[in-house]
């Protein structure tokens, strides 16, 4: 296929993934605002205000960056590992794997797919958070930079895991048993100083504490860990689990028997 | 001429250890329109399985036009259009946007796809279900939907697998009628169905599939001059007797009103007619009893299992 014709195909699998996830919006937009509104109210407003100050911000603004980052981890997650596994299990997948298409543009697709959900959630939360804090923006492209590639990253985890379920019990493991923890886990509600040393070291080893921190540097300008490691780890992982995933398409493990 | 696909020594087994094709060597010219034919878990689906690369082989080669499905994979997929057995598409989608998705996988802008799957979906009758999700539309129309799926990307070789199973009468005669239509306009057309009337009627050439093997592949006329022997339905005016018989000839009363006669290829009908008249037999009616191809499968496939039989035994 010549690059024009990859290029038609690129754009016609991210369209169709965008429109999936329009069309619907009460199970893949409302959700994640409403639950994100509830944490605004319940941490940010009632609980925050008792809590008193994080590394120098009011506890609403600091936990506000990391809770538009989680929403948007799960939903560019949840987006490519539901859409590719209905995909398998509609058998429409066929239609993809019979095209002259290469697979780089199939995985790109999806990615790029999860990644436009991710970022419109984020997109949306950070405007519901403005009715309850005023958001600041400490360094744009860092913000923008690290929710572009952490979004990108869980939507290719969220392929991979598409790649190996069997069922839709599978698909909701690794969210539920893997991706909740990590996040929650991630300094997304406290700074990781808090803790023990040892609780920190531990801490140190999830990779999420580093896409959340900083996320939070891009709005606030403090973070608990070195961003510079943060990008680095990040475009690593990208980079080894694209190759990854294109490895299991192109093996066309559990999609050709 | 180059064969519009090429097949040689092809062979699959499944991670389970079923081997489901033994070494197929099949050609298929370009223009034509073939029938693959064969019971159940014959090997069918997994030939055309392995042909659009949903399969993967064990050994063998696949070329489609001359391109060689390993080495130019893009190049042979460009060629060839599959309508699978099964439905492969997303319910969710309105018919129009799974006739476009397929155009663009192949690389085509949207303009050119809108008209072209305009067309193919104005052919098939599907025009006024193009803003309907897929899975409100009957078993008949999604049938129509894959093949004007297949079609968007002008696909030189068609394979439709078992393309007209559970569609009614009117529907399968009407999809009869396109199928000739875009083979007369040069898609060569390979076509497995259960359905051998289907065979005889729309296609040129045939092979027999047969527990991974093929066990003749040669014409529809070719194949049909092995029968020698052909069963009549005569109908009868007056009752007929229940011991009725006819010197020299193999009969066996039906009910009361018909019975049927053996004949040998080559075997003058009129004397059958004149050994009725002495017997005082008015005949007011006679056809074929069964679908002369289907007696010729059951006969090829059950030849197969027997020398098989014969080899384990």
């Amino acid at each position: 296929m010549s690059f024009s014709e990859q290029w038609v195909a690129l754009v016609t699998i991210l369209s169709k993934e965008i429109r999936r996830f329009m069309r619907i919006w009460v199970q893949t937009l409302l959700p994640p605002v409403i639950t994100m509104s509830l944490y605004f109210v319940i941490f940010g407003a009632l609980i925050g205000s008792r809590i008193g100050q994080m590394d120098g911000f009011d506890y609403m603004s600091f936990v506000v960056p990391g809770l538009i980052m989680m929403s948007v981890i799960t939903n560019s997650y949840s987006n490519v590992v539901s859409s590719f596994y209905s995909a398998k299990f509609q058998n429409s997948v066929e239609e993809l794997l019979v095209s002259p298409m290469p697979n780089y543009v199939i995985l790109l697709g999806f990615v790029l797919g999860g990644v436009a959900r991710g970022l419109l959630i984020g997109l949306i939360v950070s405007l519901v958070s403005l009715f309850f804090i005023d958001l600041s923006m400490h360094n744009m492209t860092v913000t923008v930079a690290i929710v572009f590639f952490t979004s990108m990253l869980f939507s290719i985890a969220g392929f991979i895991n598409a790649v190996y379920a069997n069922s839709f019990d599978d698909i909701s493991i690794v969210p539920t048993f893997v991706l909740t923890p990590l996040t929650y886990l991630g300094g997304v509600f406290y700074s990781i100083s808090l803790l023990s040393e040892f609780w920190q070291s531990v801490s140190m080893l999830n990779p999420v504490l580093y896409m959340v921190n900083a996320f939070r540097y891009g709005f606030l300008g403090i973070t608990d860990i070195d961003i510079r490691f943060a990008f680095g780890g990040i475009f690593v992982f990208v980079i080894i689990m694209f190759m990854y995933a294109l490895h299991l398409l192109d093996k066309g493990t559990r999609l050709r028997s | 001429m180059t064969a519009a696909i090429s097949i040689k020594q092809l062979k699959k087994t499944y991670n389970n250890g079923f081997t489901a094709l033994k070494g197929i060597d099949l050609e298929v010219e370009k223009g034509d329109f073939f029938a693959l034919l064969g019971p159940n878990g014959a090997g069918k689906s997994t030939t055309i399985g392995v042909i659009s690369s949903l399969v993967k082989k064990t050994e063998g080669s696949v070329s489609i036009f001359g391109h060689d499905i390993d080495k130019e994979g893009p190049l042979a997929k460009k060629k060839l259009g599959v309508v699978p057995q099964e439905f492969n598409f997303s319910q969710f989608e309105k018919v129009f946007d799974i006739v476009l998705n397929q155009a663009g996988y192949y690389g085509i802008p949207k303009a050119e796809a809108r008209s072209i799957a305009e067309h193919h979906l104005k052919q098939l009758g599907l025009w006024d279900k193009k803003d309907t999700q897929a899975r409100f539309l009957s078993g008949g129309m999604k049938r129509r939907l894959m093949i004007a799926r297949a079609l968007v990307h002008k696909p030189e070789l068609l394979i439709l697998d078992e393309p007209t199973a559970g569609v009614d009468i009117e529907l399968r005669r009407s999809m009869w009628s396109f199928l000739r239509e875009i083979n007369d306009q040069g898609t060569t057309i390979i076509l497995t169905t259960h359905y051998l009337e289907e065979a005889e009627s729309l296609c040129r050439n045939v092979a027999i599939i047969d527990q991974g093997t093929i066990v003749e592949n040669t014409s529809i006329k070719a194949l049909l001059k092995q029968l020698n022997r052909e069963t009549f339905i005569f109908d009868a005016k007056e009752t007929v007797s229940s011991d009725i018989c006819l010197d020299g000839y193999d009969i066996t009363r039906i009910d009361s009103h018909s019975f049927e006669i053996d004949l040998e290829k080559g075997q003058s009908m009129n004397q059958v007619f004149n050994k009725l008249n002495d017997k005082g037999i008015e005949v007011i009616s006679m056809r074929n009893k069964a679908n002369r191809l289907e007696e010729l499968f059951v006969n090829l496939v059950e030849a197969n299992k027997k020398s098989k039989q014969g080899v384990q035994a």
